[in-house]
C-alpha cells in the first residue's frame, strides 16, 4: 500500500453551498460533515433535492457558479484541502485522483467518438504515454468491465444502457483513482443488468483499494456494498454510522420514515407508513430541525434550534432533539 | 374453489408488432391473461419486455396485430370507433411520468374536467368544477390548487392530479404504467396507500405495470412475468415469491437488492444481456442467458402450462419434473 496522509481518503468538514439565484439563496448544503477512509465505500442517501449531487460535484469543485457558490467548509483529499487549490491544479486531480460516475449512462458519453477514444481521453490526459498505448490501456479497460476489446471502435449509440454504464465506469477507473464517486449509477438501469454492474464495481474496488462515495437512494444497494451510510436531509447530515448502527440501530424519526416506507419482502400485507408532507423548499429552510415540519415527534425546542450531534459510538452520530448523552443508548425509537 | 371467479378484464393470445427497417418487432407475442374484478394484477418484466405495449393495447391506444381482449365478456378488438369511445368510460391509465403526461398550459381543474366534458359526462361547468373539487379531495389534493398549473407542483402532487383525472369518469379499471417509478420513496408509499385505499373504496381492477419487484409483491394479488413479449409466468404474488419457478423470474428475484443487512442469499447472476425482439426464432427466448438451457429449448418454444392453481410457467424444465 502507498502511505497516505490522512486516515481519511476525504473529509468533508462543515461545507456550506448555495445557490444565488434571482429569486432568492437556494441553501444546498448547510455545514455537512463527510468522512470516508482509504478503501472504504460510503453510502450516501437521500431524496431529490436534499444536496447529494451537490455534495459530490462540490468535491470536484464543479459546482455551477454561478450560480452556485462554496461558502466556507473544508475538503481534504488524503490530508490536502481542495479548496486550496487553483483551478489548474484541479484539472490535474480530476479523473486522476477523484473520478465521477453520473446517473445517466445515456447522456454522459459522447456520441461521435468511439467508445476507446473516451477512454483513452483521460488516460493519454494523466498519464505520460502516447496514442497508441491509451488506446491499448482503453482496451484494457474495456475487458476489465466484461466488453471485449475489439468493441471499444463501436460508438455508444451500439451500446445497450448496461453496456454503457460500463463504459462510464471504465472511464471513471481507467486512471486508477483514489476515490470514486458514483452518482445513482445503476438507477437507469434493469435488475438483472443493476446486479451484474455492483457486483463488478465491488470487486474492481477491491481489486484496486479504491474508496468510493456511493450516492444513492436506494436503502437495499447501500446494505449491499456499504461499508458505512450517511443520511441526508436538507443538505445536512442527520445521522451517520456504520451499515449495522443505521439498520439495526436506527435513531433519526427521518431514516425511521425512509425504512417505514419501503415495501417489506416478507410481510406483504404490511401497510406502507409514509412520511407525511414534503422536504422543504431549500430557499426557505425551517428555523430549527429542517425535519421537523414532518416529524411525528417534534417538540417545541425543534421548532427554534438546529438539533447538534449526540454521539452514539465512535462513529455513530444523529442530529435530533430526541437525544441525549443520557438516552441515545437505549435504543430505537417504538415503532407504532 | 369451484366458485365461479368474476372475470373482468379476459385477454386471449394478444398480439402486436411493429414494422421495423430490420424487421418485424415483435412487442408483444401470444400473451394470455385474466385480471378478476377488483383485483391487481401485477406485470413485471425489464425495459422492452413489452410490459407497456401490453398495458397499451388492450386499452386500444394501440392497435392489437391479433388477439382478443374480452372486457366484460365483450371483444374491445372487433368494436367500432365509436363503441370503442364509449368504453373509454370504464377503461382508464395512469402514466409513468408525471412531468410529462400533463399539459403544462392547462390548469388543475381543466386537466381533472376534461374527461367529464369529452365524454359529456357533466355539460354545466358549475357542476362540472364542483365534481372537480371532490375528485382532488379523494386524492388528497388541496382547493387551493385547483387554479395552478403543473409545473407549480412536485412530482407526488402531479401523479395525485394523474389519478384525480383518470377517476374522473368512474372507470372499473386502470391500467397503472409506472405509477411511482419517477417519484422518491417517501412520496412513493403515499401514492401506493392512496391507490389501495380508492381500489377498496371503488372496488377498482388495476393492471400495474412496474420493473419493482418490492413495490408489485407489496401491491398485486397476482403476478404475471413477461420476457421479450412473451408471459412466462403468471401466479398469485406469494406463491411467485416462494416458488419462483422460470429460471428467469429466480434471476429476477434474486436481483433485487434488500434493505436488509442480514438478508443472505444466493444471487443467480445472468450472463449477458436481453436479446433483440425483432423476426425471433420460434425457440425460448431465455435460451441464451439461461444456466439450464438444453438443446430442446433451442429448437422449440415452451407453451405456458398450469403447474398448481393459478401458478402458469413457459418452460420446458417443468415438463422434465
Amino acid at each position: 500500500m502507498s502511505e497516505n496522509k490522512s486516515k481519511y481518503s476525504i473529509d468533508i468538514e462543515n461545507l456550506v453551498v448555495e445557490y444565488r439565484t434571482e429569486y432568492g439563496v437556494v441553501q444546498a448544503l448547510n455545514g455537512l460533515d463527510l468522512k470516508i477512509e482509504h478503501g472504504k465505500t460510503l453510502g450516501l442517501v437521500g431524496e431529490t433535492g436534499a444536496g447529494k449531487t451537490t455534495t459530490g460535484l462540490s468535491i470536484l469543485k464543479l459546482i455551477p457558479d454561478p450560480p452556485g457558490v462554496i461558502v466556507s467548509g473544508t475538503i481534504k483529499l488524503d490530508g490536502e484541502d481542495l479548496m486550496e487549490k487553483s483551478e489548474k491544479e484541479m484539472g490535474s486531480i480530476r479523473g486522476k485522483e477523484i473520478s465521477m460516475i453520473f446517473q445517466d449512462p445515456m447522456t454522459a458519453l459522447n456520441p461521435v467518438m468511439t467508445v476507446e477514444e473516451q477512454i483513452a481521453e483521460s488516460i493519454e490526459l494523466h498519464e505520460q504515454v502516447s496514442k497508441a498505448e491509451s488506446i491499448e490501456k482503453a482496451r484494457a479497460m474495456l475487458e476489465l468491465v466484461g466488453i471485449p476489446g475489439e468493441r471499444g471502435k463501436e460508438y455508444p449509440h451500439q451500446f445497450s444502457g448496461g453496456m454503457k454504464q460500463r463504459v462510464v465506469i471504465a472511464i471513471a477507473l481507467a486512471c486508477n483513482p483514489a476515490l470514486l464517486i458514483a452518482d445513482e449509477p445503476t438507477t437507469a438501469l434493469d435488475v438483472t443488468i443493476q446486479a451484474q454492474v455492483l457486483e463488478m464495481m465491488k470487486n474492481l474496488k477491491e481489486k484496486y483499494n479504491t474508496s468510493m462515495l456511493m450516492i444513492t437512494h436506494d436503502l437495499g444497494i447501500v446494505a449491499e456494498i456499504c461499508d458505512s451510510v450517511s443520511i441526508i436531509y436538507a443538505g445536512q447530515i442527520v445521522e451517520h454510522g456504520n451499515l449495522e448502527d443505521i439498520f439495526e440501530n436506527t435513531r433519526h424519526p427521518y431514516t425511521e420514515g425512509l425504512f417505514n416506507s419501503l415495501p417489506n419482502l416478507k410481510d406483504r400485507k404490511a401497510k406502507l407508513k409514509p412520511i407525511k408532507g414534503l422536504m422543504p423548499d431549500p430557499s426557505n429552510l425551517p428555523k430549527g430541525c429542517a425535519f421537523c415540519p414532518r416529524c411525528d415527534y417534534a417538540m417545541e425546542i425543534c421548532e427554534t434550534q438546529k438539533p447538534e450531534k449526540v454521539y452514539r459510538n465512535g462513529e455513530h452520530y444523529v442530529r435530533c432533539h430526541l437525544y441525549s448523552k443520557e438516552n441515545i443508548q437505549e435504543g430505537r425509537l417504538e415503532t407504532r | 374453489m369451484s366458485e365461479e371467479k368474476d372475470i373482468l378484464l379476459d385477454v386471449r393470445g394478444l398480439k402486436k408488432y411493429f414494422n421495423t427497417k430490420r424487421g418485424l418487432l415483435h412487442a408483444v407475442d401470444d400473451v394470455t391473461f385474466t385480471i378478476e374484478r377488483g383485483k391487481t394484477l401485477g406485470v413485471v418484466g425489464e425495459s422492452g419486455c413489452g410490459k407497456s405495449t401490453t398495458g397499451r393495447a388492450i386499452l386500444h391506444l394501440l392497435e392489437p396485430t391479433a388477439g382478443e381482449v374480452l372486457f366484460e365478456g365483450k371483444d374491445i378488438c372487433k368494436m367500432s370507433k365509436e363503441e370503442i369511445r364509449g368504453m373509454r368510460k370504464d377503461m382508464q391509465i395512469i402514466f409513468q411520468d408525471p412531468f410529462s403526461s400533463l399539459d403544462p398550459r392547462r390548469t388543475i381543474s381543466e386537466i381533472i374536467g376534461e374527461p367529464l366534458k369529452i365524454n359529456g359526462i357533466i355539460k354545466d361547468k358549475d357542476a362540472r368544477l364542483e365534481r372537480v373539487l371532490e375528485l382532488m379531495e379523494t386524492v388528497g389534493l388541496a382547493e387551493r390548487l385547483v387554479n395552478t398549473y403543473p409545473h407549480e407542483l412536485d412530482g407526488g402532487r402531479r401523479q395525485r392530479i394523474g389519478i384525480a383525472r383518470a377517476l374522473a369518469v368512474n372507470p372499473k379499471f386502470i391500467v397503472c404504467d409506472e405509477p411511482v417509478s419517477a417519484l422518491d420513496v417517501s412520496i412513493q408509499a403515499q401514492i401506493l396507500n392512496l391507490m389501495k385505499e380508492l381500489q377498496e373504496k371503488m372496488g377498482l381492477t388495476y393492471m400495474f405495470i412496474t420493473h419493482d419487484l418490492s413495490v408489485v409483491n407489496h401491491f398485486s394479488d397476482d403476478i404475471a412475468v413477461m420476457y421479450l413479449g412473451k408471459l412466462i409466468e403468471k401466479a398469485p404474488a406469494e406463491e411467485l415469491f416462494e416458488h419462483p419457478t422460470h429460471p428467469y423470474t429466480q434471476a429476477l428475484l434474486s436481483a433485487i437488492p434488500v434493505p436488509d443487512i442480514h438478508h443472505k442469499r444466493e444471487r443467480i447472476l445472468l450472463k449477458g444481456e436481453i436479446t433483440s425482439p425483432i423476426n425471433p426464432k420460434p425457440v425460448c427466448r431465455f435460451a441464451n442467458r439461461c444456466v439450464h438451457a438444453t438443446d430442446r429449448c433451442r429448437e422449440a418454444e415452451p407453451q405456458l402450462k398450469e403447474i398448481s392453481p393459478g401458478h402458469f410457467v413457459s418452460c420446458f424444465l417443468v415438463d422434465d419434473q
